[in-house]
């Protein structure tokens, strides 16, 4: 009997997929140690992890010696894939949505794969007090628009506080025709509050209608208002707020507005003077997803520091460092260490800020963050330890499936180039009898 | 006979800044950079100047002594490329000085605007760099490059040297300008190939004229008078000041190659992320190179997506002497982990830690004086608990000629001040 089930068992084993296996690797969990070991990825998930984990029949096997696998990198805070940004033209413009302008073409998807990031939260621009919607992607290169989505996670909407939103309202820059409310932090205020007292409106109007619909009566739904649906899910604590801000007093303020109407920012983004109301964040229970150590590129960034992310940290706030930016992106694994030198935070705590914390803000972590049992497989194999500055990136593993590999990268070189000479030579050469030329651009 | 003044240094407790320019330091690992390391070794400092450099020193009796023990001592970090001190708050026009009105503009002095109260300087030396190029950004020809130690109450104390490069922005075929926030300005092929060559004739007209300038001068004409833009021209067309070019892309580059020999005068390279183009060109004609950042993306959409990180490693290949330049104000103190970055992808260290001292000294034509630890140069010293290009590394001491620097700077004080917030 038992001889049937081993060859029922094998015969599964043909047929379904192979495991992958990272074999000998210094693994930085983040969440449960560091060990030296192996770790099995099964049907897209972490299957096993461990020192003595035993290597299954036929696995597609890495031979990791002497390199180091983490947990992808989850950026915060990124505009890459989103063909538009700013849907600039009003202060509130929360019925926009980045998911219907992804573009999974964008080479910065690439390249972000070859700094070792997996998921990204891609957010509207800063330019509106309350801005569009946004998404929360894998870095999943070759699959289209929508397969790029995280599924299942909770859908977010951007704030902005500060120079950003009131710069339209201050002179008429952008090529605006005209100045755009508000002009100032107070009008900022202004525009949330008054969002949210519409949103409050609507809201009560839909329940109102309901609670008739519950009891069997006869009731008009009320119009569907696109842009104030969104702020009802903000307060019915169903989509997640991301607010850009800079300064103490609008960070201060917009938890006041949050408190005001019942509901919580979820993350701060770039929160640069974080550090000097960090006690009121972690009451609040916002978490901060800050720059590593950029300053002084406008007013409002001129008191940031680069002790910013240890500061709150040790206050008892959940930080993540984000990047905002394509290059940035590509190297945060290096601009976590920054928290090492400036603040004094561990190694683990550092590559949480990267891995685990911003899992936790965009509420995902139950499937990444951290290389455990269960999670989704999504890691990155440096050949050195990535906290180092001389580390590079091997290879990247996303839902099982490596998606980046350094030595094909360059072995693919050659062939680019040389397809890449043939074109430009067929471009050059080639004349259609009997068209008419256009000149030589 | 007691030895006046021993000073124990404790790890990251500053010395108070005094006059005092004389130590002895000892103990350390000394990574001179122009040659071997000396582990356990010793430096004597007498009025700001190296006089000893060895295992084998006495403590003299009449001087402070430093314990270096366990420590790394390496030259302070020269950046050949910055706007230190001429802009303090990139989007506020008001405090900035970086460009000024016009196309020909060879007379300005970086050194005027520096500003020494600036915050980037003890932000950009607390981690060890001493000495930074701060450079004019206008268009074409934009002024002199003065390069400066992050120390001094007045520019005079900070000044290595005034004119040590006039600014070249070489004319490019421009068919996109992308500014913010107005967005793209697109210009056809044919209207942007004129107006580079426009832009090509009167560059050489200008030459042409310094040299008219220059003959006039020698040859005491009655009616000459003195031009200053002119004026300026002399040292570079003399052979006496290097142009410092700006060129980003391949035609760029020879472009500027062509010009500077016919020209007759010496170059730098700045920027060039395409130098790699055009390296054995660039050894051939002994053309140095301040590269820019490593942590850069790509200029082309094909690129392979490490091209900015590799071009060191090619250009020390093809025998390029290169500094790194970090093009910021707010970021110089990042240059070692541009250097770091270039490491990772295939540049040897020892070249990394040379392209933000020695080579960059040489570039600027200061190596008599910095960028390396040897008799007779100014004590330019960084003392680190290890490698200067891993981030984790603290800068414990720094010297600028001597005197011990003040390592505390606005972050550090805003960051003790808010830990403490009860």
């Amino acid at each position: 009997m038992r001889k049937l089930v081993a060859l029922f068992l094998a015969g599964f084993a043909i047929y379904a997929a192979p495991d992958t296996v990272f074999r000998n690797a210094t693994i930085l969990t983040v969440t449960r140690g560091t060990l030296k070991g192996n770790l099995i990825v099964r049907d897209g998930k972490i299957a096993d992890i461990g020192d003595n984990v035993i290597i299954p029949i036929g696995a597609n096997v890495i031979d990791a010696t002497g390199m180091y696998l983490m947990p992808g990198i989850i950026d915060c805070h990124s505009h890459i894939i989103a063909e538009s940004i700013n849907e600039g033209s009003v202060s509130v413009s929360s019925m926009v949505r980045i998911g219907d302008v992804l573009n999974p073409e964008d080479i910065a998807i690439y390249r972000a794969l070859a700094g070792g990031v997996t998921t990204a939260n891609i957010l509207h621009g800063s330019a509106n007090s309350i801005g569009g919607q946004c998404t929360v992607v894998k870095m999943r290169w070759g699959k289209s628009a929508s397969e790029l989505v995280f599924e299942g996670a909770m859908p977010g909407i951007k704030f902005a506080l500060g120079e950003n939103p009131k710069r339209r309202g201050a002179t008429p820059a952008f090529g605006a025709t005209a100045v755009r409310y508000p002009a100032t932090r107070m009008g900022v205020e202004d525009v949330i509050r008054e969002a949210f007292t519409d949103a409050k409106a609507y809201q009560a109007s839909w329940r109102a209608y309901e609670a008739k619909r519950a009891k069997g009566e006869i009731a008009i739904p009320p119009a569907r208002d696109l842009k104030l649906e969104p702020l009802v899910e903000v307060l019915d604590g169903k989509r997640l707020v991301h607010a850009h801000c800079y300064r103490q007093d609008e960070i201060l303020m917009l938890l006041q507005v949050a408190d005001e109407f019942g509901f919580r920012i979820r993350t701060l983004q770039h929160v640069l003077e974080g550090y000097k109301v960090a006690k009121e964040i972690a009451a609040h229970g916002a978490g901060a997803s800050t720059f590593s150590d950029w300053w002084a590129y406008k007013v409002e960034a001129y008191d940031a520091i680069p002790y910013n992310a240890a500061i709150m940290t040790r206050k008892g706030v959940l930080v993540s460092i984000n990047s905002d930016d394509a290059e940035l992106m590509r190297h945060l694994n290096t601009e976590a260490a920054k928290t090492m030198k400036y603040g004094g935070l561990s190694e683990t705590e550092a590559l949480s800020l990267v891995t685990i914390n911003p899992a936790r803000q965009l509420m995902i972590d139950q499937r990444v963050g951290s290389l455990e049992t269960g999670k989704d497989a999504d890691m990155v194999l440096y050949d050195k330890h990535p906290l180092s500055n001389f580390a590079k990136v091997r290879k990247v593993m996303i839902d099982g499936q490596i998606y980046f590999d350094r030595d094909k990268d360059i072995a693919a070189r050659p062939e680019r180039d040389a397809r890449k000479k043939a074109l430009m030579k067929k471009g050059t050469e080639e004349k259609k009898p009997g068209f008419a030329q256009r000149p030589t651009q | 006979m007691r030895r006046l003044g021993i000073l124990t240094i404790l790890a990251g407790l500053p010395l108070a800044a005094g006059t005092d320019d004389s130590f002895f330091l000892r103990g350390a690992t000394i990574h001179t950079v122009s040659g071997v390391d000396i582990p356990n070794g010793s430096i004597l400092v007498r009025d700001g100047r190296i006089v000893g450099v060895g295992q084998k020193l006495a403590a003299p009796k009449d001087i402070r002594i430093i314990e270096g023990r366990g420590l790394q001592v390496y030259p302070g970090m020269i950046d050949s490329a910055t706007q230190i001190g001429l802009t303090e708050i990139g989007a506020v026009r008001e405090t900035s000085d970086a460009v000024e009105i016009g196309n020909f503009n060879p007379e300005l002095r970086a050194l005027t605007a520096v500003n020494p109260s600036s915050e980037h300087i003890p932000v950009a030396r607390a981690n060890g760099i001493t000495t930074v190029i701060s450079l004019p950004d206008g268009a074409l020809l934009s002024g002199q490059a003065s390069l400066i130690h992050l120390d001094g109450w007045t520019t005079e104390e900070m000044e290595v040297r005034r004119s040590a490069g006039m600014h070249l922005k070489m004319p490019a075929i421009v068919t996109v300008v992308s500014r913010f926030p107005e967005g793209q300005t697109l210009t056809p092929y044919t209207v942007a190939k004129r107006n580079y060559e426009k832009q090509m004739q009167e560059l050489s007209a200008f030459f042409e004229s310094a040299r008219r300038y220059q003959k006039a001068k020698s040859a005491q004409a009655p009616d000459f008078r003195t031009d200053l833009k002119l004026e300026a021209m002399l040292p570079v067309i003399e052979g006496r000041e290097p142009l410092f070019v700006t060129a980003i892309r391949e035609r760029e580059i020879r472009d500027a190659i062509q010009f500077a020999e016919k020209q007759k005068i010496r170059m730098i390279l700045a920027q060039a992320p395409e130098a790699w183009k055009v390296a054995d060109e660039l050894k051939t004609k002994n053309i140095p190179v301040v590269l820019g950042a490593t942590l850069a993306l790509p200029s082309n959409e094909d690129d392979p997506y490490d091209r900015p990180a590799t071009t060191a490693a090619d250009l020390y290949k093809a025998g390029v002497k290169f500094a790194f330049g970090s093009f910021s104000t707010e970021f110089t103190r990042n240059l070692p982990y541009q250097a770091a970055n270039a490491v990772a992808y295939g540049l040897p260290h020892d070249e990394a830690l040379r392209a933000v001292t020695l080579n960059a000294a040489q570039i600027w034509g200061v190596a008599d004086q910095i960028g390396s630890i040897d008799e007779g140069k100014w004590a330019d010293l960084m003392i680190t608990d290890g490698d200067p290009l891993e981030t984790q590394t603290q800068v414990k001491q720094l010297f600028i000629k001597g005197k011990a620097v003040n390592l505390d700077n606005k972050h550090r004080r805003l960051y003790e001040k808010y830990l403490n917030r009860p």
